[in-house]
């Protein structure tokens, strides 16, 4: 199944009022069986539609447990390979782990300024024509003196 | 009826979706908003930082046109755009995107997105209008400056409520009904104003992968048509809603193509070793104009390697290996360079997959893929509703201000129905405009909705038997699947009720197989779609049988009545077009050719509320002068 929870590992990020895999799945898959009820054991989390599941790791990259993976969709993926990634605050590590036993690495950075710091307005001078074509920042933001108009 | 408390926001725009388009239109208009003491709400399903096509990051800003360096104009992307797209797109909007969209751009590397920088400090291109990023954190960072945006001006952002449609007063919109995926609400939305970015369509078709893979398509499983269904239901105008657009990647893992093909200039190839586009290239002279100038529109390219896998010639496959031979044959007396230069291919190749579609990534992993040594098979996706990429599906928005176009009878951006902006993959017929270009056309929108506000902003005049009806339709699935589950033993299989899965496969195999889907290599006819249409009509009709068993499934409702209207729209507008525009996207087997002197037009649409009924109308291409 595409993204799964590791039973020992999860923790239904410890009762707290949104568990991160919850949160973060755009499709809205990922579910916490508080009572077991459901029958994956109490406070653990479960994807319910793995077949509407886009493989886009982005619970993998939340879960604060790293109860979280990918196995490749069984349609067409061979048994054995795993990306796995390993998120900071400015990059991410992957290790990619091939079929026959073989590892790759690799690290890209992932934004260049501290997170919850972006400006809307990015620092550039602003104005208040509501008429004018000039959005906000504008034609600062552009690097133009004005907003180009046709030929 | 389901016990669903009612939940009122009022506020002066409403913004529906939160992707790309809706970010940028937020951002904007918070500002004017602020200035001008309005207030802003923001409403999406799923989590900003996450939500929508960009979700697991990309690794390049699709739209960036230079200006101020001097190596494009904005005219130069109206030319692009119009061979891309067969003659057949909106040069006014395009023009519009065109001049804002660098300063998008640079707002972007401002808030902390890392862009490719060469020695001298310049963005490094992967083609002429495309800038390679680390993008892993690429939607992150754009909603983080949308979320500031909005928390400075005292406006408001609401996750998780799936929003259906539309209020309606008269022509005008006046807000939008939803339901929260967490909580026992129905939501309310009253604005004088309302932008909708909710995206673009998938799984209309049957992807090629069915069983634990159905997810993967290439667009996300995600977006299911939101933005059309929004507007189709105002009664706006649609345009180009035959426009679906078919990507060719790597099959199966639906990976990437463009680093292998711009940055390792890799060739494609059919399994008898025949470039296609070399082999073919004869075939283009059926498509001029714009089979003859470059570059040679996606659908085109397409075209060709489908005319060989039709011919019995595939699997068609990426020649990496010999791509990466010419590489080291260039560093043939500098091993120590050439190693150097491989692990930075290497690495890039593996971002572009790891970066935007981690399923090929595994795959290449599960087969053991080292593609030193051996090519990779390419394949075509199944169609998607795309405008803002190489599709061109969405709302007839009107031009700018400033712009001497026929196309304008309201505020920049606005639909057909007042108050009712669109963007992004919402809005139609001007393409190509990706990440950066909906953004910049979502700020557009943002700023000439506040100005509409200030200017004609009334308040919005909401009937409550309206959305009292609207409640009661929205939640109908819970109470069908209540009064009847206890019928059989498996609630799945019932005669009174269908549920949301097997509905979505009913609609995908009737598109797929009289719409132009894989199944039928992309070709449809006259009488396909008419018999298309009888099918359609029973499943309208069975529309309203979906049941629901938990609010997931409601969802899941919804979603498919959405993607049931989107399909309705597309074939009853190929049906209109009789001929073939786009052979790549889709082929209409009784009218195999392109008729310049007909069709040279836009083909579109309208669902009129009063009445129920649709109207085709085809409007003229305006060329800017001198472009
Ligand atoms: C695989 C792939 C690769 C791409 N590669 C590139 C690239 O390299 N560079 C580039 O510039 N562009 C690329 N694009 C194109 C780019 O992603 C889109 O052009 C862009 O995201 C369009 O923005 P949007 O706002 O219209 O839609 P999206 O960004 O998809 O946003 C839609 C939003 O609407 C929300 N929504 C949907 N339905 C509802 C509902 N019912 N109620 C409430 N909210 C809803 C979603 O949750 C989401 O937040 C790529 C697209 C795909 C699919
Ligand atoms: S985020 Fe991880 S720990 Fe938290 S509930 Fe989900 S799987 Fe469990
Ligand atoms: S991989 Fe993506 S779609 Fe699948 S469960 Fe995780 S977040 Fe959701």
């Amino acid at each position: 199944m595409p993204s799964f929870v590791i039973t020992e590992k999860c923790d239904g990020c410890k009762g707290q009022d949104r568990t991160a895999c919850m949160y973060i799945c755009p499709n809205d898959l990922m579910v916490l069986d508080m009572d077991g009820s459901a029958g994956y054991g109490e406070m653990k989390a479960y994807n319910r539609d793995p077949q509407m599941c886009w493989e886009c790791m982005c619970c993998v990259k939340l879960c604060p447990q790293q109860a979280m993976d990918v196995r490749g969709y069984a349609d067409f993926i061979p048994l054995g390979p795993s990306a796995t990634p390993l998120r900071g605050t400015e990059d991410i590590m992957w290790t990619i782990k091939f079929r026959d036993g073989s590892i790759k690495r690799f690290k890209f950075p992932t934004r260049t300024t501290p997170e919850g710091s972006a400006d809307p307005l990015g620092g550039f001078p602003t104005h208040d024509d509501l008429n004018s074509q000039a959005l906000a920042t504008e034609p600062a933001s552009l690097g133009l003196d004005a907003v180009p108009t046709p030929n | 009826m389901a016990n669903y408390e009612t939940v009122e926001v009022s506020t002066d725009l409403l913004i529906v979706g939160a992707g790309f388009g809706a970010c940028g239109a937020a951002t904007e208009a918070s500002y004017w908003a602020k200035k001008n003491g309005l207030k802003v709400v923001m409403v999406d399903k799923a989590a900003t930082d996450r939500s929508g096509a960009v979700a697991m990051g990309l690794s390049a800003i699709n739209q960036y046109v230079g200006i101020k360096d001097g190596e494009n104009t904005a005219e130069d992307y109206v030319r692009y755009v119009r061979q891309d797209l067969m003659g057949i797109s909106r040069e006014d909007l395009v023009y519009n995107i065109a001049r804002h969209v660098d300063s998008t751009v640079h707002l972007f590397e401002k808030w902390g997105l890392k862009i490719w920088l060469d020695e001298d400090g310049k963005y490094v291109h992967e083609g002429r209008w495309q800038l390679m990023i680390n993008g892993e954190s690429y939607k992150i960072i754009i909603a983080e400056a949308a979320k500031n945006a909005l928390a400075d001006a005292g406006g408001e952002l609401i996750e998780r409520v799936f929003i259906v449609g539309p209020l309606m007063d008269g022509n005008k919109c006046v807000g939008a009904v939803g339901f929260s995926t967490r909580e026992e609400k129905f939501y309310v939305f009253k604005a004088k104003a309302v932008i909708v970015g909710a995206g673009g369509a998938v799984h209309v078709f049957r992807p090629r992968s069915v069983g634990e893979g159905f997810g993967r398509s290439w667009y996300p499983p995600f977006n299911s048509g939101t933005s059309a269904y929004f507007t189709l239901q105002a009664g706006a105008e649609m345009t180009c809603q035959e426009v679906r657009f078919i990507p060719v990647r790597f099959k199966d893992g639906y990976g990437p193509v463009g680093a292998w093909f711009l940055l390792f200039k890799a060739r494609a190839i059919s399994a008898e070793g025949g470039e296609y586009m070399v082999v073919r290239k004869e075939e283009l002279n059926n498509w001029k104009p714009y089979g003859l100038a470059k570059p040679i529109p996606a659908n085109l390219r397409n075209y060709l390697g489908m005319l060989d896998v039709d011919a019995g010639l595939g699997p068609l496959y990426m020649e990496t290996a010999e791509a990466i031979q010419k590489i080291a044959e260039e560093y043939k007396d500098d091993p120590k360079a050439f190693k150097k230069k491989m692990k930075e291919l290497e690495s890039e190749a593996w971002e572009d997959f790891l970066d935007m579609t981690i399923s090929q990534a595994i795959l290449w992993a599960g087969q053991n893929v080292k593609p030193e040594e051996k090519h990779s098979e390419i394949a075509a996706c199944e169609p998607y509703f795309i405008g803002s990429h190489s599709g061109a599906s969405g709302a007839w928005v009107s031009g700018p201000e400033d712009l001497d176009t026929p196309y304008k009878w309201g505020y920049a951006g606005m639909t057909t129905a007042d108050a009712l902006f669109a963007v992004g993959d919402g809005s139609g017929a001007s393409s190509h405009k990706f990440t950066s270009g909906s953004h910049a056309e979502g700020r557009i929108a943002g700023k000439a909705a506040i100005k509409y506000i200030v200017e004609k902003g009334a308040e919005p005049n909401v009937d409550s038997a309206q959305v009292e009806k609207l409640k009661t339709e929205i939640l109908a699935p819970f109470d069908l699947f209540e009064a009847h589950k206890g019928e059989t033993t498996d609630p799945e299989i019932n005669t009174n009720y269908i549920m949301p899965r097997q509905f979505l496969h009913r609609l995908q195999k009737l598109m797929d197989e009289y719409a132009g889907g894989v199944t039928s290599a992309f070709k449809t006819s006259k009488s396909l779609l008419e018999r298309g249409m009888e099918l359609m009509d029973m499943l309208k009709e069975d529309s309203v049988k979906q049941a629901a068993g938990d609010v997931h499934d409601l969802m899941r409702v919804w979603e498919n009545i959405q993607r049931m209207w989107i399909a309705e729209s597309h074939i009853r507008t190929m049906l209109f077009r009789e001929e073939t525009r786009w052979p790549g996207y889709y082929f209409r087997a009784d009218t195999p050719k392109m008729d310049e002197e007909n069709w040279k037009c836009f083909a579109n649409c309208r669902w009129d509320p009063s009445t129920g009924e649709w109207e085709m109308i085809k409007r003229d291409v305006w060329n800017m002068p001198g472009v």
